[in-house]
């Protein structure tokens, strides 16, 4: 006979954010959407900490968005969820996210919004999800 | 909404399973539910493993003896957990400890009892504890305990460290 038993796998972490994400999240909750610039003048959304190409601080936040573009996205069968990568209106970097339209109608190019939650506590899922840009 | 800024979120990672057994380890289970360590030993190099290993992961071939072994064993390696943290079972401080288990070439990570942790030591003798209804895991033993021989060298479990 098989034995077999449950198990989980739990980590309770907290996570300590540091100034730019302090900020990022802090702005979030606020209701705005808000990158950073680099040296070289790209703006990355959502920040990093450091600039990738250069290891660099990242300088002052720049607000971007609510709107954007699908650079990629995926979709599980129906009622699956869909995720897309979205780079804001603003931004050089793109984000992944939920898409909370119809899956049918995404495409790379796609136009969407994000749509903030109503209850914003200063994480990711403040942003509820995208939808198409009416 | 708080006016304060985000400094820190939480962030918990949460995975359940269904772990299967396996053969080997399924057997291992219902000896201990005898009341016994049986590990398996490797045909070609003779390493006996506990708990077993289905396969000598050093010679890649198939353990096939079954071999009882302890109770009694060696503290090859320890630490005292004297910090709380959360999920955590037993009260600190107490002593984690790398037992070789007698008969066996590759510590068990246990706990040890009845015994104050400042009295811990590299090569102190002990011997399980079992539980007193055993169950499918390695909780039936419920420690391991000195069993009042005098302390080995370290040179006689350094190669299994
Ligand atoms: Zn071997």
């Amino acid at each position: 006979m098989e034995l077999t038993s449950p198990f989980t796998l739990e980590y309770a972490y907290k996570r300590s954010l540091g100034p730019v994400l302090s900020r990022f999240f802090t702005a979030l909750r606020d209701g705005r959407l808000e990158g950073v610039r680099t040296a070289t003048g790209r703006v990355l959304f959502p920040p990093l900490e450091y600039d990738p190409d250069t290891g660099e601080d990242v300088g002052e936040p720049v607000e971007v968005g609510p709107g954007g573009v699908v650079t990629a996205w995926t979709a599980a069968p129906p009622p699956g969820e869909a995720w897309v990568l979205v780079r804001l209106d603003g931004a050089d970097t793109a984000m992944l996210h939920r898409f909370t339209g119809d899956p049918a109608s995404l495409e790379t190019g796609l136009r969407v919004t994000a749509r903030l939650a109503e209850q914003r506590v200063g994480f990711i899922t403040d942003i509820a999800g995208f939808e198409v840009e009416a | 909404m708080s006016d304060d800024p985000v400094t820190r979120f939480k962030a918990p990672v949460r995975l359940d399973y269904t772990v299967t057994a396996g053969s080997v380890t399924a057997d291992f289970l219902r000896e201990i539910l005898k009341g016994r360590l049986v590990g398996r030993r490797c045909p070609d190099c003779r390493c006996v493993y506990l708990p077993p290993r289905s396969a000598c992961p050093t010679c890649g071939v198939i353990t096939t003896e079954q071999i009882e072994v302890g109770p009694n064993g060696t503290v090859t390696t320890f630490s005292v957990i004297r910090f709380p943290f959360e999920g955590q079972v037993l009260e600190p401080p107490y002593a984690c400890a790398h037992v070789l288990v007698d008969g066996t070439d590759t510590p068990l990570l246990h706990i040890v009892g009845n015994c104050d942790v400042d009295d811990m030591r590299m090569g102190m003798r002990v011997r399980a504890v079992w539980a007193e209804e055993l169950k499918p895991t390695l909780a039936s033993v419920r420690y391991f305990e000195p069993n009042g021989e005098p302390d080995v060298t370290y040179d006689s479990f350094s190669g299994h460290v």
